[in-house]
């Protein structure tokens, strides 16, 4: 097996046995990407002379000592390309600084290498939104990878790199981790610092990691978890070693199954496959619990309106004058922010910016914005009420298995349907897990596990005991 | 709750997008599809709800007030699309 297709916790074993240098994991990641992301598409760019002179330098005693991880392309790694998948950015921004979650990989000896494809600034849930490049997901060529870390989630099943950052507003990790058969990790809101970060919806984005494992997705947890002075949201919480534990098991583990959540248009054979891991789990001694998630059917109309809200409001300082592409020859200061704009942004970016400013312009706010946040109240409360009787809850990642590429291109909402499963997590800040299960009609297919606000423990250790089964 | 109808042109404006004729048409009646799907918000009972507008209760943290190390205005500076003397440089706003 090549070393880009190991995991990380089984590399580190051969280079603190001297077996292997990093050198030689950069240099199987390089000759990968070379020979085969070209059919691919997970990276938009990589710096692998930066990298082998890190690589050479790395001190193997600290935790991610000389492992490589691959970086979605909206986080910033100082001296490196960052172009969230976008026309506005690309070959016009150069990160002038680390992310703080690059500087904790760094402090954990880890090394930052390659770039993946996105949706545009993370909006989409296919990948399909990049203004850059399509990325084919690598179990299923001519199906999509998810979105909108699809490059990640690409680059990890696809055995290029050992595991790789993504984000997720609503769930842009644990989608297209289904979606590729790899384990995606959405962690709590605030457990991990969002400095640095491209900001798409504030109050929804969280890092996390996407691994061949879920013991790598805990090793990497331990890394960039962390309270971050630049981030008043972050949480200066303990921050416990998330790979203790893992094999304890589910004996005596109450997990939830929300009955809303197996009635809404749902591929029967991932219903089945969700309903068998489940009763798996209850032979090792967990009990299930049928829950309700009263609200959970007004989730994505809150999301749509939440989520563009804030992206309209982030999304103003691309403006053609601070970074990236600025229209050639604008008349006067109007011109150039409205044709930076109009040449910058994608369509997906642009429907969502107009459907941001439209829910918060003068005579909507109260009717939509502010009513979507009181919505949102409802859809925590659902959760803190089920957490209440449950440890952790059980779902379907997607509906379906990975479309076909351009199966629902023209019709938008048809791609936020698809989001019903993983959004509520993100509104209400809890944390989620997507775990491979047996592929359907040899199409990778996730388990969700949810868990309350910091209950990662809780549901790394279940998603062990689904991964060992 | 109002129709589920945007002026695609009008908001476009106010979110500084210009947009092509076919964008303004293709646009509009896609989002009039979300926002039919978003009127079903009108169902739920609110009365009595606060809002919630972080996941995170944590409000007005603040910390001791040091100087710290920032970034150069030269890593600022150096993405920008036209710049002179230290400073952003756009189109003439005023006539002097």
């Amino acid at each position: 097996m090549s070393l880009a297709a190991q995991s990380l916790s089984s590399l580190r074993r051969q280079l603190t046995a001297g077996e292997i240098s990093p050198r030689d994991i950069i240099e199987d990641a390089v000759s990968q990407i070379s020979a085969r992301d070209g059919d691919i598409g997970a990276f938009i760019s990589s710096e692998p002379e930066t990298a082998l002179t890190e690589a050479d330098k790395a001190d193997l005693s600290l935790p991610l000592g000389g492992l490589p991880i691959g970086i979605k392309d909206n986080i910033n790694v100082q001296g490196s390309p960052c172009t969230c998948g976008s026309k506005f950015l690309s070959g016009a921004y150069t990160s002038p600084y680390d992310a703080t979650v690059i500087k904790n990989l760094r402090a954990a000896g880890a090394i930052p290498f390659g770039r993946t494809n996105l949706d545009e600034f993370a909006m989409g849930s296919s990948t399909e939104n990049s203004g850059i490049q399509l990325t084919q997901n690598p179990a299923a060529p001519g199906h999509i990878p998810g979105g909108s870390s699809g490059g990640s989630a690409a680059a990890v099943a696809g055995n290029f790199i050992p595991a790789a950052l993504g984000s997720d507003t609503g769930g842009s990790i644990r989608q297209p981790a289904s979606h590729c058969g790899v384990v995606g990790l959405k962690p709590s809101y605030g457990r991990v610092s969002r400095y640095g970060l491209v900001a798409f919806g504030s109050s929804l984005d969280q890092i996390g990691p996407l691994t061949h494992t879920v013991e790598d997705a805990a090793l990497l947890l331990n890394a960039i978890a962390g309270v971050d002075p630049r981030d008043s949201t972050s949480l200066d919480a303990e921050i416990p070693d998330y790979t203790e534990g893992l094999d304890q098991g589910v004996a005596g583990m109450k997990l939830g199954l929300p009955k809303e959540y197996f009635t809404q248009g749902i591929d029967s054979q991932i219903r089945e496959r969700v309903e068998s891991a489940a009763k798996a789990l209850e032979a090792q001694g967990a009990e299930l619990v049928e829950i309700s998630l009263p609200h959970t059917e007004y989730a994505i109309a809150t999301y749509y309106i939440i989520a563009p809200a804030e992206a309209s409001s982030n999304l103003s300082r691309f403006d053609g004058v601070r970074y990236g592409n600025r229209t050639e020859n604008p008349r006067d200061m109007l011109s150039l922010y409205t044709d930076s704009r109009e040449a910058g942004f994608g369509s997906e970016v642009k429907r969502r910016i107009i459907l941001g400013t439209y829910v918060l312009s003068s005579g909507y706010h109260d009717a939509y914005y502010l009513r979507a946040l009181k919505v949102r109240t409802l859809i925590k409360q659902d959760f803190v009420q089920a957490f209440e009787k449950v440890d952790a809850i059980l779902t379907p990642v997607a509906p379906d298995a990975a479309p076909k590429m351009g199966a629902a291109s023209g019709d938008p909402l048809k791609h936020y349907l698809a989001d019903i499963f993983t959004i509520s997590a993100n509104l209400a800040g809890n944390c989620g897990i997507s775990v491979p299960l047996e592929p359907v009609d040899g199409l990778p297919v996730g388990l969700q596990i949810l868990g309350p606000h910091l209950g990662e423990q809780t549901i790394l250790r279940c998603a062990r005991a689904v991964e060992a089964l | 709750m109002a129709d589920s109808s945007i002026d695609v042109r009008y908001v476009a404006n106010l979110a500084r997008i210009n947009l092509s004729e076919e964008e303004v048409e293709r646009f509009g009646s896609q989002l009039t599809g979300v926002m039919k799907h978003i009127e079903k918000l009108s169902e739920v009972d609110i009365e009595g709800i606060e809002p919630m507008s972080h996941a995170n209760t944590t409000s007005n943290k603040v910390r001791p007030d040091e100087p710290v190390e920032s970034l150069p205005a030269k890593g600022f500076l150096q993405n920008a699309p036209d710049q002179a003397n230290g400073q952003l440089r756009v189109p003439k706003v005023v006539d002097a």
